[in-house]
């Protein structure tokens, strides 16, 4: 089957120095968006939905609710940010105050969730783990999820939030010819732009 | 299509595929409450592995390149690590594939991984809350890719490891990784292993949602009143069913296939399951487009006996059109075992299926008023060919597998 990137998005804190909440939050003002489930999510789900927003906000069918698109996540560290965070409030019993809206993000796969339902889109949501940006890993596991009959679009990112890093790299693949193909090479070449 | 030719589940019901499944048609259960355990502030009740024998278990295996890997240190391996290396054994004792072959490929499935290592002092706290919840000092083993690394270096298999993350469906979403990677032609054989172990970053997680029962689980009981979590390493090893001689071993009668897989999400909540049964009701429907539900002779349900998400499976099926297809749930008997629940339970009622029996749901008793399902309340002999695997999880994810016997 011959895929297109369709359109595709990176972001990144350009420096250590700028606090990752901050980053995330000028990004979100830039925007103009008003959805206020924002503030509510962990730095990694902040990161996938700027990116999506980006992406999909001049997309005049957006909202409309279908089951053809998957949304892939992928990234080296999965939720240990929220993990670390959430340990902080359960290291000491004398000191106990563990709470769900903590523990909810201390799942990766988190952010796909917040994405689907920011869009209502009802197909696959998905996240993999793997040592490093591996574009020949990506490549495999988006063109694989074409083998759901139903799904004519997957929006496919990394996303890694952890230790200092902040970037997200999404890009929407799609059976419908654009100009740019979906291969590992080109997957590469965006990514390291 | 994709053929089972090996499998293995280690629990608090046993170490082998056998031991569990036996266990579970004489009605065994592995839950117990636990006091004053893994610093837990308050009793739970759990389905944890016997951690005396899987050490001396593991101290017994015998293999021998192991001994050359000087990347690897026997001691340092955790409880998740040592329990996939002894489920990825077991199960290739049935299977007897050379593991170190290029053409198989791993696939791991955990939620949480080595995350009770993820302890810290005052120091790495207050830098922390300074920094932007990042630690500059972080254990190596955290990594959820480093264990799946480390299982494969163990087995010196070329591959990078696939490593699914998916919440509670992870299970499921290994098993559609691995029938995908199989189909598209990329490898010939996929060790698909789920596992999960408990800690107090675990339990104080459900404890704090409310979701634990002070008493063993009631899945889809009027009463019920939450779940129990638990402890499993499970494999199963598949084959290409097309490069399988068409899914039969020589002289094997029955196989076990995996036939179909859909995920959908209810694109409705992060952690509370849809009141419609969406994404469940939607991944039911893709996978009935190749099956009638007269064809199906059980589906083992995700049952985790949470108010909510026994309520939204009992919507999903009654939308599908599956009111009279027997439902049952695996958790009374090893509690929620997260991201090794869609292979353990897939393990089970695919050996219950060969054994022409549909198990029945410990703990449930008399059904809500307005639940329309037929849930099995003792063990039933069948003569039907497949049967369902369903799953749920936080971030509205949902995932439903096909399963048929080839006679």
């Amino acid at each position: 089957m011959n895929l297109y990137i369709k359109t595709y998005r990176h972001l990144i804190n350009p420096s250590p120095m700028i606090d990752g909440k901050e980053y995330l939050t000028s990004v979100y003002r830039s925007l103009g968006i008003d959805y206020p489930k924002f503030f509510k999510m962990d730095n990694l789900s902040k990161l996938g939905f700027l990116a999506s927003e980006l992406i999909f906000k001049d997309d005049p069918s957006r909202f409309v609710p279908r089951e053809d698109l998957a949304v892939i996540g992928f990234n080296r560290s999965a939720s240990l940010e929220a993990d670390t965070a959430y340990q902080a409030t359960i290291q000491d019993n004398k000191n106990y105050f563990p709470s769900p809206a903590a523990f909810v993000y201390t799942l990766p796969n988190i952010v796909t969730g917040e994405i689907a339902i920011r869009n209502k889109f009802y197909g696959e949501t998905s996240f993999y783990i793997s040592e490093q940006f591996d574009a020949e890993q990506i490549f495999r596991t988006v063109n694989h999820a074409f083998q759901d009959k139903k799904t004519r679009s997957v929006l496919a990112a990394w996303i890694e939030s952890f230790d200092g890093t902040q970037e997200v790299f999404m890009m929407l693949v799609e059976t419908e010819t654009s100009e740019i193909p979906f291969s590992i090479k080109q997957i590469n070449k965006i990514m390291n732009n | 299509m994709i053929v089972r030719i090996g499998d293995n589940i280690i629990s608090a019901l046993g170490f082998t595929t056998d031991e569990n499944y036996s266990a579970v048609k004489s009605g065994r259960s592995g839950l117990r409450l636990y006091d004053s355990c893994m610093d837990a502030p308050e009793p739970f009740i759990a389905s944890l592995i016997d951690k005396e024998r899987l050490n001396d278990e593991f101290s017994r295996t015998d293999f021998p390149s192991f001994q050359n890997l000087e990347s690897l240190n026997l001691e340092s391996l955790t409880v998740l690590e040592k329990a996939s290396i002894l489920s990825v054994l077991s199960a290739n004792k049935e299977a007897q594939i050379d593991l170190a072959n290029p053409r198989v490929l791993f696939i791991f499935s955990s939620t949480k991984g080595n995350v009770e290592q993820l302890t810290m002092n005052n120091e790495q706290l207050t830098m922390r809350e300074d920094k932007n919840c990042s630690l500059s000092i972080v254990n190596y083993s955290l990594y959820l890719w480093q264990s799946a690394q480390l299982i494969v270096n163990y087995f010196k298999n070329p591959n990078t490891p696939i490593l699914v993350s998916n919440a509670c469906i992870s299970g499921a979403c290994a098993q559609i990784a691995a029938m995908r990677e199989l189909e598209s032609g990329a490898y010939d054989y996929a060790v698909v292993i789920g596992a999960d172990m408990l800690s107090k970053f675990i339990i104080s997680g459900f404890q704090s949602f409310k979701a634990l029962s002070p008493e063993p689980c009631r899945p889809f009981n009027a009463n019920r009143t939450g779940l129990n979590l638990g402890e499993a390493a499970a494999t199963i090893i598949y084959a290409n069913g097309a490069s399988y001689g068409g899914g039969l071993r020589v002289g094997a009668r029955n196989a076990m296939t995996l036939v179909g897989g859909a995920i959908r999400n209810d694109a409705n909540h992060i952690s509370g399951p849809s009141r419609t049964g969406e994404g469940s009701y939607r991944a039911l429907r893709s996978i009935l487009q190749d099956v009638t539900p007269d064809e199906i002779a059980f589906i083992n349900a995700h049952g985790t006996a949470t108010p909510y998400n026994d309520n939204m499976e009992a919507i999903a099926i009654a939308r599908a059109g599956m009111d009279a297809v027997p439902v049952n749930s695996l958790k009374g008997c090893f509690g929620h075992t997260l991201g090794a629940a869609g292979v353990l339970e897939s393990i089970v009622s695919m050996h219950a299926l060969l054994d022409d029996t549909i198990l029945p749901t410990r703990g449930f008793e008399n059904k809500a008023d307005d639940c329309s399902l037929t849930i099995v309340n003792q063990m039933m002999p069948t003569k039907k060919s497949y049967f369902i695997k369903m799953l749920s999880g936080f971030g509205g994810c949902n995932a439903a597998l096909l399963f048929n016997k080839t006679e």
